[in-house]
């Protein structure tokens, strides 16, 4: 038996008992972004009422225990990822935010004409874009690590597109629309031993799996702060001290600097050389508060529930006729994309709505995945910790009865 | 009949349902009844991209009217092609433009107006106005 208390749960999410169209709400659409708990909502309310201020830069009261609060954050997420330091956490708004951040500090330290920079096919678009940019402008070259038709990385492809050339691999540790865990470790080895950087995107990771960024051994990691119960608009760089450094700044002005002159600017240590401007002080104090939700409920705890719940959807699913699933990795979190018959998964996606079960539908913002399976997009039903195998059930009596209205 | 009268009609034949269920199912009868598409005018100019569905749209005039052809490869959002060619086809592009389309809404589908990315149905309304705009154009 898990040691989630599910009631307990669920009464910190308010946001579940809310109906549609007069039917309960049932909730699947957590790779996209999860529920606030209370503690969080009521953390961005006690910010802005208690200590709004600016931080690190007033001399007053409020501004001291706002800059406090801001950085207990960060000692955080520091000691949840458990990074060597709580300078090494950047606060972003979002896991794009921080890829775009990483992408043009590292294009314009490390990057030269003729580089080449390694991605995977099961990217989110976020991780493919930026670095198609910085590419395109450095002359650099984007290459992709392929998959198989379980939705699996093949390695040895992997290894053959290493070479002297690549500077950076950056791959997803879990594919937000096949659910694969990828074994992120493996391939952080190949990396280093192959003397390139690596940056794990673990968007889809920090909230159903343990992620110690000392253990893997990575040099970046980033993860958005809205898909871990958290508030929207925020999100994590994290990187080895050294390197971030190293690195120049993407963005300019406000706190980042040392001293400006309009001959030369020196830029301020770390965190604050990368985080330009009034950042989101609630959201990412609250997304300190997030996190404690995360650790009092325990990441393993979590991650065993979770499991518990996939495993018993996928059984189920796999009882519908003309169920196709998408993404049939040997290890895999949270996640079930599918497909039933052929019907477009617009239509099911209107369908379950109308009964209160929320799914996403469309390519999910990996247009490459849905292009190499060679169909329009598929539904995604997405579990997190507060979801129910009453949930799952009702789920896959509605898919039931829209492939049956569809004959 | 008119652009209104259809509509009228439309808004009609859907209030007989009380389940949304009834209306979906349809919708999708509508979507599988509708003229075959022809795959001469499948091309790239005229398809409409949602991030859902895709929808194919083609006009042509004759005798003064616009006639329509469409397409979706989402059932239901092919049957709301339906309706809308239904409502529009073989009207004058005047008529067309000045069009007040307000059955979507009326008959409990406004969900699937709204300016999201999810579906293209305000680009396939835009769009059929469009056709009608540059025919005027032509026969002025
Ligand atoms: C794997 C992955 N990477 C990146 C992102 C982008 O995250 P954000 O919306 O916080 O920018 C997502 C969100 O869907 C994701 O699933």
């Amino acid at each position: 038996m898990s040691k989630i208390n599910i009631h307990q749960i669920r009464e910190q999410f308010p946001i579940l008992k809310c109906t549609v169209y007069g039917k309960p709400l049932a909730y699947f659409d957590n790779a996209a972004t999860t529920h606030k708990p209370d503690r969080v909502v009521r953390k961005i309310k006690e910010v802005y009422e208690s200590m709004n201020s600016n931080i690190h830069r007033g001399v007053h009261y409020l501004s001291n225990q706002a800059t406090m609060a801001y950085e207990q954050a960060r000692n955080k997420v520091q000691i949840f990822i458990n990074a060597a330091h709580s300078h090494e956490v950047i606060f972003t708004s979002g896991a794009t935010g921080a890829i775009n951040l990483l992408a043009n500090s590292f294009a314009d330290t490390y990057l030269s004409e003729g580089d080449e920079i390694i991605i995977s096919h099961m990217e989110h678009h976020s991780n493919i874009v930026p670095w198609q940019m910085v590419c395109k402008r450095k002359k650099a070259l984007l290459k992709v690590i392929p998959i198989n038709s379980h939705g699996e990385l093949l390695l040895d492809e992997f290894e053959k597109l290493l070479s002297t050339k690549t500077k950076l691999v950056a791959v997803t540790y879990v594919s937000n629309t096949l659910g694969t865990v990828n074994p992120i470790e493996e391939i952080i080895e190949k990396t280093h031993a192959n003397n390139s950087l690596m940056m794990v995107d673990a968007s889809q990771a920090v909230q159903h799996l343990k992620v110690d960024v000392k253990t893997m051994d990575t040099d970046f990691l980033v993860f958005s702060g809205h898909k871990i119960y958290g508030p929207t608009g925020t999100g994590v760089l994290y990187g080895k001290e050294k390197l971030l450094n190293e690195m120049e700044p993407w963005q300019g002005g406000g706190e980042m600097i040392k001293n400006v002159s309009f001959e030369q600017t020196t830029y301020n240590e770390l965190p604050f050389k990368f985080e330009a401007g009034t950042p989101n002080i609630a959201g990412s104090i609250a997304l300190g508060e997030a996190i404690d939700f995360v650790s009092e409920l325990g990441i393993e705890n979590i991650a065993e529930y979770e499991d518990e719940l996939l495993n018993y959807a996928t059984e189920q699913f796999l009882q519908i006729p003309g169920m196709r699933i998408f993404g049939t990795a040997s290890k895999k979190a949270s996640v079930i994309s599918f497909l039933v018959n052929d019907i477009h998964p617009f239509d099911m996606g209107t369908l379950l709505d109308k009964m209160g079960l929320a799914v996403r539908t469309g390519h999910h913002c990996t247009q490459p995945i849905i292009d190499y399976f060679g169909i329009p997009g598929t539904l995604r039903a997405s579990i997190a910790v507060y979801n129910t195998k009453e949930e799952i059930d009702r789920l896959v009596a509605g898919i039931t009865k829209v492939a049956q209205m569809f004959g | 009949m008119t652009i209104k009268e259809i509509q009228d009609e439309i808004v009609e034949e859907f209030s007989s349902f009380e389940e949304w269920m009834d209306k979906y199912a349809y919708l999708i009868e509508l979507g599988n009844d509708l003229e075959p598409y022809n795959d001469q005018y499948r091309v790239e100019q005229n398809i409409l991209e949602g991030c859902q569905s895709k929808v194919w749209l083609h006009a042509w005039m004759e005798d003064g009217k616009v006639y329509y052809m469409g397409d979706s490869d989402a059932i239901i959002v092919k049957g709301i092609v339906a309706l809308m060619i239904r409502a529009l086809s073989g009207q004058s592009p005047q008529d067309i433009i000045d069009s007040d389309l307000s059955f979507i809404d009326e008959i409990g589908l406004k969900e699937h107006l709204s300016p999201t990315r999810s579906n293209g149905l305000v680009a396939m309304i835009k769009q059929m106005r469009l056709f009608a705009i540059a025919f005027k154009a032509q026969q002025a």
